[in-house]
């Protein structure tokens, strides 16, 4: 089956980037394909660079990170949603003036096309909310 | 790719300025409105409230949400479901909506949700 996945929790304040992962590890492993995965609303913080957990603890965009670059996966991190929260690629830093991007690799900003896209061509969307 | 048309069941459930979810919502119709898709909102628990006239948002400076939704016919997106319980449960009449909605009761709403394509829930 082809997953996409809405996220919009923030990643520690919410469980839902976490469940999130889960779940697209497991259906990974289980011969499933992730078309995209969604990062909206307080979850675009999970494409932050500067995120620093304590080492004990679940390092959110590392660990998406990692799965994405496993399985090639697309994460696409909501452009307008980013922008307002301080998540900003080099060029969208540039674009605002800012000192510098900070949006991990491996993910990237767009628009809520992608995730319209997402939806049309994959079998399911799954939503995972705050 | 614009051959591809799904029915779109978008589910608000959080009261119009407490969170970013009420104009997250709507702006994912209005894309998809732009891909043609086929569009349906319903409107659950504190989402009601969203369907409230008269909002009066400038105290917390935020964006009065009501012209965003009275846009939405013309999107084509017209099919509006409003949880009877829910209305119900706190003390709201369709009288004081904003939009024409149909109401649903929670079976309704089971089907409802089983008979779209793809659900994204906010």
């Amino acid at each position: 089956m082809i997953f996409s996945l809405l996220i919009t929790g923030a990643p520690y304040s919410s469980q839902s980037v976490a469940t999130a992962y889960q779940f697209a590890r497991e259906a990974l492993q289980q011969g499933h394909t992730i078309h995209r995965v969604f990062f909206y609303a307080d979850a675009v913080h999970t494409g932050s660079a500067l995120a620093t957990p304590p080492q004990d603890e679940m390092h959110i965009p590392d660990e998406w990170q990692q799965l994405a670059s496993d399985n090639q996966l697309d994460l696409v991190v909501c452009i307008a949603a980013a922008v307002r929260r301080g998540v900003l690629d080099d060029g969208e830093a540039k674009r605002h003036e800012k000192n510098g991007g900070n949006l991990k690799d491996n993910y990237h900003l767009s628009g809520l096309g992608q995730l319209v896209e997402a939806a049309m061509v994959s079998d399911r969307m799954m939503t995972f909310a705050p | 790719m614009s051959q591809i048309k799904k029915s779109f069941l978008l589910i608000n459930r959080q009261a119009p300025y407490g969170s970013s979810a009420a104009r997250d919502a709507l702006d994912v119709a209005l894309t998809a409105s732009v891909f043609e898709q086929d569009i349906s909102l319903l409107f659950l628990a504190d989402g009601v409230f969203q369907l409230l006239q008269n909002h009066q948002p400038q105290g917390i400076r935020q964006k009065n949400l009501s012209a965003n939704l009275a846009a939405l016919p013309m999107y084509d997106i017209d099919q509006i479901f409003v949880s009877a319980t829910a209305m119900q449960a706190r003390g709201l009449t369709k009288d004081q909506l904003s939009l024409p909605a149909e109401l649903l009761d929670d079976q309704q709403i089971a089907a409802l949700i089983s008979r779209h394509d793809q659900v994204m829930s906010f």
